[in-house]
């Protein structure tokens, strides 16, 4: 069993369901059996919600021996970044400032995988409030790369993809800002969606930068992601930035065959041309291009010359954003507050609360967004951002007028060793080539493509398509998936020590 | 020196709604402390606002009763600041792209000095919407807080510069919650904080073409507090001005018990709120179609129906004041005087004889025992002498206290006037006999006299008989 569980994807543990040739709470307990085993040496989560995960794992049983299951996926348990609301459990975003904070809500993703009977099964670990790429600012423990425990996860949703990666979870929710969706499943060797922004709602997700957050699956399969789409994506009168036209129904690209004759995959060539994207990175991306070439697509160059203000940016608008959605932490209403020794001073409550509970990197990034923000700054920053995001985003429409689906590696190396990253500005460039579809709004997926021959790392292949075209994005994704030799390859996590 | 006052005001005024502007808890006044709240208005990790379209249109109603200029692109904006009051530690306001802009509100008629004040414009700048901040509590030593208001819509209305006494000041007031009254807007109840009104007041020579140094003034609990706080702070600023000494900008608390200002800081700190699109929230797009349905659906304006109510019903411009300031009344008015041969008469009798029974009772208009056609039936009743004016006086008392129509309280009391020759020939007869002194006296050219000898009558006939008749046929009597 625990060798099956390891590699059973989120649809056919579906069917196992179906067939009555597993029930859901030997899934949980299989699951469980699994974190419990692997956990402690992976860190993959900050929280299990074991109790509860059993308890709801019986009732989908006996909802099912009735006859009565609420969807396909009743039953079916499913790991929950710990950004993300689930009522009645911890919230705390890696961080410790809410540290014993209890969310009274679900998050709308939440609420629409448990009226679909799924089972939060436990919260992932991630980096402080979702900032940073390898998971390592999380305030409580660090994770471990699956496939090389010496090395990172990829962030921010690092616990997340290390849970599917490991087979601690059938499949996982994480959220994306920059690529920390992406890029931990690149590292990690699992698919990790972005829906287009608004396609999801974030109501329930803690905000990190509002114009750019999606929540979207880190999953073992291109149709695992597909299903989990289908399940919490639509529009919801909670978040005014859901939107009414997005895509639906992208599971079904699987009914309808995976052609891509005739299909326009385009590589863009600022991406390939990026001093700093690895020789191996380069060629199993490529390798991927002639694969989808093979199955009838016809691939070209393009250009996105805009990209190269991306990171700039996304470096003035995402703190700018986030330092006033974390203003909220103070330590007044919930969370962890330091009361001020002085006769109970207000200022120095803030500041007490702020300064111990933040992590380095979320004040680093709340210091550089309100000085972006301030009054004779604004103009110079934040306004010049916003044009170079609408540039970033007409070069995106003008590309995707001459083809339908890009293709970009989804980082420009493999996983990096833990502490071997200490510069800022050299993490923020892990996420180059993942960040300008946030800023464009547009949906991407990063997809295993291979491994590196120096250390057998994952590779991820990353497809973007144009707003709401997800399904055409799966289609593609899936159908390359199929010639991937990456597919269907999981670590060993009893032997990747080193 | 002649000097004159520069006022400004920026009123704060909630809108009323069914819910808080970006929540579904309810929009109440007076609930236990914390218990109108959710995730949402208490600021809790991950929470969205919803926008409530209701505050929405009803600010835009707001700016059409100023004759602003509505928007048809606008936004919402995030102002930064730390304050326990404030659960995000930002407020959704609006910031360069407010719901209305270059608007006025037309003052005039008496003042609360009882002066005339005569008919200007005063400009409005800005209304835009934002959310309430929760209410700090301080207990002693330290504070609490109900979110109760948290998220509750507010406007802000933003005059310009364009008041010069407090008249004015009071009259803009007066205008503005008028307005929002009619438009079913905001209910502006001072005491409830549902409207907050900030002054800033300078005071310059008259030849000289620049402004004073402002002063702003905080702490105003009511229209008449605004007034008197201007009087004031316009005399103390004139005082230091004749004194050739510097007036320094500051901001000052209005003292109601002592009817003084008094310090409360200097140089405002210098605040960068930082404001910026705020990104949870799409921009506000106001068709043609939305603005046309607002304002099919505006009521007429007092300033308009004050005018009309001039012209239609020939009233003077204070009776139409009166008469005009709560909608309620002016409908009133209007039903009541619409039907009427004699609007003026019913004008009287609401103004003195039902507005003061209502005062006396402590009663709104809306809780008036009878409707407006019970005041035109009265008047009605006295314009075709079935009933004299003092009378009608009992009349009036009697059908306030009932409820029942006037025409069958005198059906029933027999109260119609006595028209018939033959009664008060007898009547008159009967007087002129037993006061043989009193006729000798008017005769001897005593006018007074003969105000007795019809008082004598109308007494006989019990008030019934028509005293302008009485008057003309005992003056015939007794020059004969
Ligand atoms: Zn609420």
């Amino acid at each position: 069993m625990d060798k099956n569980i390891a590699t059973l994807s989120f649809a056919h543990a579906a069917e196992l369901l179906r067939e009555g040739q597993i029930s859901s709470r030997e899934l949980v307990q299989a699951l469980l059996s699994r974190v419990d085993v692997h956990d402690e040496a992976l860190g993959a989560y900050l929280s299990v919600a074991r109790e509860s995960a059993l308890s709801e794992a019986e009732e989908a049983d006996a909802r099912r021996q009735k006859g009565e299951q609420l969807s396909p996926w009743d039953g079916l348990p499913i790991s929950v970044k710990d950004n993300i609301a689930v009522a009645g459990q911890a919230n705390t975003c890696g961080s410790k400032i809410l540290e014993g904070y209890t969310s009274p809500y679900d998050a709308t993703v939440v609420r629409r995988l448990k009226d679909a009977g799924c089972i939060v099964l436990g919260r992932t670990n991630m980096d402080e409030f979702a900032m940073g790429s390898s998971t390592e600012h999380s305030a409580y423990k660090p994770v471990a790369n699956p496939w090389a425990r010496s090395c990172v996860p990829g962030g921010s949703s690092g616990g997340s993809a290390a849970s599917v990666a490991a087979g601690e979870a059938l499949a996982a929710l994480g959220s994306d800002t920059g690529g920390s969706i992406r890029q931990p499943a690149a590292f990690c060797g699992v698919v990790g969606l972005k829906p287009t922004y608004g396609a999801v709602s974030r109501y329930g997700l803690v905000a990190f930068a509002s114009s750019l957050d999606q929540i979207g699956p880190l999953t073992k399969t291109v149709r695992d992601s597909a299903v989990l789409y289908d399940l919490i994506s639509g529009p919801d009168p909670n978040d005014a930035t859901s939107v009414p036209d997005a895509a639906t129904g992208v599971s079904g690209v699987f009914d309808s065959g995976l052609s891509l004759e005739g299909k326009k995959i385009g590589m863009p060539k600022e991406f390939f041309d990026y001093e700093g994207l690895s020789a191996e990175v380069r060629e199993k991306v490529q390798n991927a291009a002639e694969a989808l070439e093979q199955r009838g697509a016809n691939v070209k160059e393009v250009s996105l010359p805009y990209n190269e203000f991306a990171i700039a940016a996304y470096y003035i608008i995402a703190p700018a954003e986030a330092s006033s959605n974390l203003a909220r932490f103070d330590g007044i209403r919930y969370g962890r507050r330091e009361v001020a020794e002085a006769a109970g001073r207000l200022l120095e409550t803030y500041r007490l609360s702020r300064g111990k509970n933040f992590g380095e990197e979320v004040k680093r990034r709340i210091i550089l967004g309100t000085y972006v923000l301030s009054s004779g700054y604004y103009d110079a920053y934040y306004l010049r951002a916003q044009k170079a995001r609408t540039k970033l985003r007409e070069d995106f429409a003008r590309v995707f007028e001459e083809c339908d689906v890009l293709l970009t590696p989804t980082t420009p190396s493999g996983a990096f060793r833990m502490k071997q990253v200490t510069e800022p500005l050299q993490m923020y460039r892990s996420d180059i080539f993942t960040i300008s579809a946030n800023l464009a709004g547009i949906p991407g997926i990063s997809v295993p493509c291979g491994f590196t021959e120096t250390e057998g790392l994952p590779v991820g292949a990353q497809f973007l398509a144009p707003h709401f075209a997800e399904k055409e994005m799966l289609r593609v994704a899936a159908a390359y998936e199929q010639a991937s030799p990456a597919a269907g390859c999981y670590p060993d996590v009893t032997e990747t020590d080193g | 020196m002649e000097y004159e006052a520069v006022i400004g005001l920026e009123v704060h005024l909630q809108v009323r709604t069914a819910s808080k502007i970006f929540c579904s808890c309810a929009n109440r006044f007076g609930e236990e402390p914390n218990t109108l709240v959710c995730p949402v208005c208490l600021g809790y990790p991950g929470v969205l606002p919803a926008v409530n379209k209701q505050a929405i249109t009803k600010t835009i109603a707001a700016g059409m009763m100023c004759n602003c200029e509505i928007a048809g692109y606008s936004k919402f904006d995030r102002k930064n600041y730390f304050y326990p009051d404030m659960p995000k530690n930002y407020q959704i306001s609006q910031y360069d792209l407010p719901l209305c802009q270059n608007g006025s509100v037309r003052i005039e008629g008496v003042g609360f000095s009882g002066d005339e004040i005569p008919r200007r414009h005063i400009g409005v700048r800005r209304i835009h919407l934002e959310e309430d901040v929760a209410k700090s509590i301080h207990v002693g030593s330290y504070s609490v807080i109900d979110f109760n208001r948290a998220g509750v819509p507010l406007m802000e209305i933003v005059s310009e510069p364009d008041m010069t006494s407090p008249d004015e000041a009071h009259a803009y007031l007066t205008e503005l919650k008028q307005m929002m009254h009619y438009a079913d807007i905001s209910d502006c109840d001072m005491e409830k904080g549902q409207m907050r009104c900030d002054v800033n007041v300078s005071v310059r020579a008259v030849d000289n073409p620049g402004f004073g140094t402002k002063v702003e003034i905080k702490n105003l609990n009511s229209f008449r507090a605004v007034h008197r706080a201007l009087s004031y702070e316009i005399e103390r600023q004139k005082e230091l001005l004749e004194e050739s000494a510097a007036v320094e900008q500051e901001t000052r608390r209005w003292n109601d018990e002592e009817g003084v200002t008094t310090l409360m800081r200097t140089k405002e700190e210098a605040h960068d709120y930082r404001y910026f699109p705020e990104p949870d929230l799409m921009p506000l797009q106001i068709s043609a179609d939305m603005r046309e349905e607002i304002r099919r659906n505006l009521p007429e304006s007092p300033a308009s129906r004050r005018e009309r109510f001039v012209q239609e019903y020939a009233i003077t411009a204070y009776d139409a004041q009166v008469l005009t300031g709560e909608k309620a009344l002016a409908d009133f008015f209007e039903e009541a005087a619409a039907a009427s041969s004699a609007p003026k008469r019913v004008a009287n009798v609401i103004m003195t004889e039902f507005l003061g029974w209502l005062g006396d009772q402590g009663k709104t208009v809306r809780e008036s025992p009878v409707g407006p056609e019970a005041i035109r039936e009265l008047v009605s009743l006295v314009e075709n002498e079935t009933i004299s004016m003092k009378i009608a006086k009992d009349v009036f008392s009697e059908m306030m206290e009932t409820g029942k129509a006037p025409g069958d309280i005198v059906e029933e009391k027999g109260l119609q006037q006595v028209t018939d020759q033959s009664v008060i020939e007898s009547y008159l007869q009967q007087v002129v006999q037993e006061n043989p002194s009193v006729v000798d006296d008017y005769k001897s050219g005593k006018e007074k006299a003969l105000k007795y000898l019809v008082g004598q009558v109308m007494k006989l006939s019990q008030g019934k008989a028509n005293p302008q008749q009485v008057n003309d046929r005992l003056r015939d009597m007794l020059s004969q």
